[in-house]
């Protein structure tokens, strides 16, 4: 901890993470849970038909099992997890860059080095996710070649500037706090590496949006120019933060068989929901306004009436015309040629080292003979 | 056999690199308890592999020891053959000390 004007989130008070938290320990007990259980197979499990192998396959996720990687599994579940998982991994390596913008600009040593670790968290959860996409039989280069080629996307919110210090404070708010949303449930996915990868994933996300949450509760009780800023910094990334939910559920294309699989646990507004819920309490507590005029309590519902995104401006940034794309993806290939040499010498020593080690035995085979 | 090439197997993609190898990393969380698979990485070799494992899977003190293992030098079972493979402990109830009737009253067994 750097300086003394640390204030403890815990006493800030963010009613919502703490129960998010709780779902993430709850989705690691099942996932235990759910392994001692017996799969009811129907007898039919010996190697040979397809149905069989389905059949097996289809147990398994009914059971609330975890499919593994060298399970036989559907060639659409592998290909769909595939992209879903790089797509996410792309996202957390892309995301590195809007806040990584405010790394050197950081108000204090200690924003700086939070901002240092929660970067550097970013990085780790690509990793961590690659790891999870290559286990189902995709190579990293692979990966990384569709990411820089622009064959893969990334979540569009990265495609948004981050304009002064306070879109730190917006984007560990929001957009962490949407993202923890989304991949709450996904703690409970059916292909075991990447529920794994989730559980880690969700832990340490919830930090990230604690610091987002403490950065604006600071700046909403500093000066008046700060106080504004803060509420610019909501104004802005409130709608790009909502659409990070997808299209609405009447246009989603891969909804239908995600829950099936169990890899989807809840609809793209169902989400949008839970997250529009949580942050109108929370802004409360901020003391500030969320922008939009329709917000109000139904009493009926029991739930947050809003205005939704707009979805045409989510078509057109995911389609490449966001204010940013080609910046964050020329940034990202540039850094990945940079690092080709990197990628060499450590090689080209690996290399060196296995071949001295290999003559250094063949004297000593000489030697003793 | 149908099981997936593991990814240490697999062609180099279209850069004309060959890729880093893949290693999976195991993290003992304690003193007292075992190793425990964490993921896995790609490095050039066993120091370099260590060196992202730490940075990668203990950020947060999560471990006291590492082990890197390269991915291409573990043999597993196959899943193909699962149920045959590990058929013979399935009757082998006596193996498990609840197969025993024990008499009332005795103690420490």
């Amino acid at each position: 901890m750097y300086g003394s004007d640390f204030e403890d989130p815990e006493t800030v008070g963010q009613p919502g993470a703490s129960a998010l938290l709780d779902e993430v320990e709850s989705a690691e007990r099942d996932l235990h849970e759910a392994a001692a259980r017996t799969v009811a197979t129907g007898g039919s499990t010996g190697p040979g038909a397809d149905a069989a192998l389905q059949d097996y396959f289809d147990a398994v996720i009914a059971a609330d099992q975890k499919i593994e990687p060298r399970d036989w599994m559907p060639g659409a579940y592998r290909k769909g997890l595939i992209r879903q998982i790089a797509q996410h991994a792309h996202s957390e390596i892309i995301g590195m860059q809007p806040e990584g913008n405010w790394i050197t600009r950081a108000p204090s040593l200690k924003r700086k080095a939070i901002l240092l670790a929660k970067v550097q968290d970013e990085a780790g959860h690509g990793l961590y996710l690659y790891a999870a996409a290559e286990t189902l039989g995709s190579s990293r280069d692979e990966l990384v070649e569709l990411l820089i080629t622009g064959r893969q996307k990334y979540s569009s919110i990265f495609n948004y500037p981050t304009l002064n210090w306070a879109d730190v404070g917006a984007i560990g708010w929001l957009v962490d706090g949407a993202a923890i949303v989304n991949q709450v449930p996904l703690c409970r996915c059916s292909y075991g590496p990447y529920a794994r990868a989730m559980i880690r994933i969700c832990k340490e996300e919830s930090f990230h949006q604690r610091q987002g949450f403490e950065i604006l509760y600071t700046l909403a009780r500093g000066t008046a120019a700060q106080r504004q800023m803060a509420q610019d910094a909501v104004d802005r990334w409130w709608y790009p933060s909502l659409a990070m939910f997808g299209p609405p559920d009447s246009d989603s294309t891969h909804s239908e068989q995600s829950m099936a699989w169990k890899i989807k646990r809840f609809s793209n507004d169902d989400l949008r929901q839970r997250f529009v819920d949580m942050c109108a309490q929370q802004a409360s507590v901020l003391g500030l306004s969320i922008p939009d005029p329709d917000l109000r309590w139904n009493e009926e519902r029991g739930a947050w009436d809003y205005r939704q995104p707009d979805y045409a401006e989510l078509f057109r940034v995911i389609k490449g015309d966001g204010p940013c794309n080609r910046q964050r993806l020329r940034h990202r290939r540039q850094a990945h040629e940079d690092g080709a040499w990197v990628r060499d010498a450590g090689s080209a020593y690996a290399a060196k080292q296995a071949a001295r080690r290999a003559g250094k035995r063949a004297t000593e085979q000489v030697a003793a003979a | 056999m149908t099981s997936q090439p593991t990814p240490a197997e697999q062609t180099p993609a279209a850069t004309g690199r060959a890729q880093w190898p893949l290693w999976e990393v195991f993290v003992r969380a304690r003193r007292g308890l075992s190793h425990t698979h964490a993921g896995s990485l790609h490095a050039p070799d066993a120091v370099v592999a260590l060196r992202n494992a730490r940075d990668v899977y203990t950020r947060r003190q999560e471990g006291v020891s590492i082990w890197v293992v390269p991915a291409a030098a573990i043999t597993a079972s196959s899943p193909d053959e699962k149920d045959a493979f590990f058929e013979p402990a399935a009757d082998k109830v006596y193996r498990h000390p609840t197969f025993y009737v024990v008499p009332e009253g005795v103690a420490h067994l």
